[in-house]
């Protein structure tokens, strides 16, 4: 954990850790007995019995379809071969609803045959419509929302969260991939301007995979894609907008890699690589099917848990928090890690005392001393027009600097999806 | 599923950079210790008992308005400690007990609790409590009668009185090194000022107060008082006077900084600071006060919501 330095006066520095040269040591964990898969369902309540086509009992091939049976473009493809176990609903944080498909494995692979045809002719709509899924989630959605007019890909060779290291692995050691990847993303999109992000210092061969090569700090926050896009293109995105709003997609490494390796096998690579970190805070990196519950990662690399320790998905700033080691490896985890109960930093109820450390960190330079008491009150609209809590980039800073102890980021996201849920009820009724 | 472990499910971040509201207070008491030090070492155990009762029944009030408002009690934070010790340094080491307990009930009391405790205050606890001993009971704050009874072998005299009512050249025995390292009369925490100034750098380098506050003040005073000085130097004393007497150096560190009632960005800031420092010469060299360290920085804390509206406009916002 990265602590306040003895003199205060020096902002934090929060450089990542450098990935260590030469090859790393990468575990596979074995295909496990069972994987979940899940499908994040759409907010509207009419859609709330939602389901997918499949029941007990009925067999999947990899890298078969399983849509949403009212939305064809919710969907995921299964990485395994084997017979659905169970389908029942889940629930996230913020009033986000999912299926969870379990799927019992049968140990050979058996790969789904429309999906090796659709692969024969790579266009849009199959990228559209089948490689989202890929590991990595490539967010090919993006291409296809109203107005949309995407002219740069930026492809992420830098983690964007502390204990990751999986895209800076994907670019030193998937080359050969990335490179095809890197060619299916134009003939996929016809983007001609396909930039790759990497850390400072990194191999100048990079260049030849075809990609427009930039080094980027690597320093928390400045790999955020909000702030990438002012490093990179020099732009700035709006409050409330997004960096798709101003025609660039954010890809990153692993799931252009996973890309390259559908387009070469006409197969969809189900294995995703991840960075888990013990309690001991030593790294692993390994790969492990998508839907592999993270118990089994853990009984393979002999990480103990214990009751009230916490696991989070993702990184120490962004990631989120699972209760339980059933909880299935997504195609966008790119990091696991356990915090032992004893170090779990401890929230408190102080209130602001208006020290300034949040004003001073913020990169988003929101008076965020004057946003927590209004969003304390729960006086969101004012928040917004007020105190700028649209601009906020997320990063989770604020709360990991302040004296107080406030968990205002946490404050931060209720009061945005507050707001979002205020004016999606103003619409319906109007 | 029989998965019978709990885990526990928060929202990131979930790191924390070990900051802590006590942690900050205890330090700010640290800081304050050497010049405490001196004020006992030179005014002895009557400056021990002020400092002692001053802190002591700070906690205790705070104790007793937690418990009376049914909040949680929050003494251990430090804070009722931490306001306790400032206002014993700013007293005559002869003030009497009464004095000291009204005092901090006040503090804590009107200064504090009644706007919600810690964060909420818009002014300085002890600033509220000592102006309103003043202009309840103003000759307790009156250092040369206070003091009369002590023998030092530096002028018994209060700088700034003998300046209020002599003029410059009664002050032309006070060397800026004798003012520095403590040889003047005044309250029992406030003349040690090469104490004060090295309590203040340690606070600044750890983080803790906002140097641009602290240093923006003094300017002010310096700047301020050189322009009196030029214009008649023998009514107005020099600018290096004016820093090393009365409370300009504890209320540039340990005042002016107070989180709570203090701007945080960086124009405001400044502008906070040096309007203090400013209104503090001129109370001084053209008001009624001897000192206007008190009232210039409680006037600049209700300037302090509007100050910091002044703000670097946020990333991507759109007008
Ligand atoms: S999470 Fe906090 S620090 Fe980060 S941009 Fe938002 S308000 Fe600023
Ligand atoms: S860091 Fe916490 S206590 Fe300090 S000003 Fe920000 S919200 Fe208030």
């Amino acid at each position: 954990m990265i602590k306040r330095s003895f003199l205060g006066l020096v902002k934090p520095k929060l450089e990542m850790p450098p990935v260590p040269e030469g090859r790393f040591e990468i575990k596979a964990v074995p295909t496990p007995g069972r994987v979940t898969l899940l499908l994040e369902k759409p907010k509207d309540p009419r859609l709330a019995s939602d389901t997918v086509a499949l029941s007990k009992g009925d067999r999947v091939k990899t890298g078969q379809k399983i849509c949403l049976s009212s939305d064809s473009t919710v969907y995921t493809l299964s990485p395994v071969t084997g017979t659905v176990f169970q389908v029942s609903p889940s629930i996230g944080d913020f009033g986000t609803t999912y299926i969870a498909v379990s799927i019992e494995v049968e140990p050979e692979d058996v790969f789904d045959e429309a999906f090796q045809e659709r692969m024969k002719q790579p266009d849009a709509a199959l990228a559209r419509e089948h490689l989202s899924a890929l590991p990595g989630s490539p967010p090919f959605g993006a291409f296809f929302r109203e107005n949309a007019s995407i002219d740069t890909l930026c492809i992420m060779g830098v983690d964007s969260d502390f204990l990751s290291t999986t895209q800076r692995y994907i670019l030193a050691h998937q080359r050969g991939a990335l490179k095809r990847g890197i060619d299916g993303l134009k003939t996929l999109t016809g983007v001609e301007r396909i930039v790759l992000a990497v850390p400072a210092g990194a191999d100048p061969q990079l260049v030849d995979l075809g990609a427009e090569v930039r080094e980027v700090f690597t320093r928390y926050p400045h790999t955020l894609p909000q702030l990438l896009m002012q490093t990179l293109f020099g732009q700035t995105v709006p409050a409330g907008k997004t960096c798709e709003d101003l025609g660039t997609v954010f890809f990153s490494a692993e799931a252009v890699a996973a890309l390259g390796e559908a387009m070469q096998h006409g197969r969809f690579p189900g294995h995703k690589v991840l960075t888990v970190t013990g309690k001991d805070q030593t790294a692993h990196m390994v790969t492990a099917r998508i839907g592999t519950p993270v118990r089994e990662i853990f009984n393979m690399l002999e990480i103990e848990t214990q009751e009230l320790d916490r696991i989070v998905f993702g990184g120490p700033m962004t990631g989120s928090a699972v209760y339980s080691e059933d909880q299935p490896i997504l195609p966008h985890t790119d990091a696991v890690f356990v915090q032992d109960r004893s170090r779990i930093p401890p929230i408190s109820q102080n209130p602001c005392i208006n020290c300034g450390e949040c004003v001073r960190i913020c990169p988003a330079r929101i008076p965020v001393n004057m946003l927590v008491r209004y969003l304390e009150a729960g006086r969101y609209d004012e928040a917004a027009d007020l105190y700028d809590l649209h601009c906020c980039i997320a990063c989770g800073l604020c709360s990991f600097v302040c004296v107080a102890r406030i968990p205002i980021f946490q404050y931060i996201r209720l009061g945005k999806y507050e707001l979002e849920r205020m004016h999606a009820a103003e619409a319906n009724h109007a | 599923m029989p998965d019978s472990k709990k885990f526990i499910v928060s929202h990131a971040p979930f790191w924390h950079d070990g900051s802590h509201i006590t942690t900050r207070n205890y330090h700010t008491l640290l800081a304050a210790l050497p010049a405490v030090i001196f004020g006992m070492i030179q005014y002895g155990m009557p400056a021990v008992g002020v400092v002692s009762l001053a802190v002591s029944s700070a906690m205790i009030w705070e104790y007793l308005l937690n418990r009376i408002t049914r909040q949680p009690v929050t003494i251990g934070d430090g804070n009722a400690a931490l306001i306790g010790l400032l206002f014993a340094m700013l007293l005559p080491a002869t003030s009497p007990w009464w004095m000291v307990i009204t005092g901090t009930l006040v503090a804590i009391l009107v200064g504090k609790e009644i706007y919600g405790g810690i964060g909420g205050n818009p002014f300085h606890p002890t600033l509220v409590a000592v102006a309103i001993l003043m202009l309840s009971w103003k000759d307790l704050f009156d250092f040369d009668a206070a003091l009369v009874d002590y023998e030092f072998d530096f002028a018994v005299a209060y700088p700034l009185a003998a300046l209020k009512h002599f003029g410059a050249w009664a002050v032309e025995g006070f060397t800026p090194g004798g003012l520095l390292m403590g040889n003047q009369i005044g309250g029992i925490g406030s003349t040690f000022g090469l104490g004060i100034v090295a309590g203040g750098i340690y606070l600044a380098l750890r983080g803790i107060i906002r140097w641009e506050i602290s240093v923006s003040f003094l300017a002010g005073v310096f700047i301020t008082a050189l322009i009196f000085n030029l214009a008649d130097g023998a009514r107005y004393a020099g600018p290096l006077f004016h820093l090393f007497t009365g409370y300009t150096l504890i209320g540039a560190f340990f005042f002016a900084t107070e989180d709570s009632s203090s701007p945080v960005n960086f124009i405001p800031m400044l502008i906070y600071g040096a309007g203090g420092g400013i209104l503090t010469v001129l109370i001084r060299n053209i008001g009624v006060y001897l000192d206007g360290v008190v009232f210039a920085l409680l006037i600049m804390n209700i300037a302090n919501p509007l100050l910091d509206k002044l703000r670097p406009k946020a990333l991507g916002k759109v007008i």
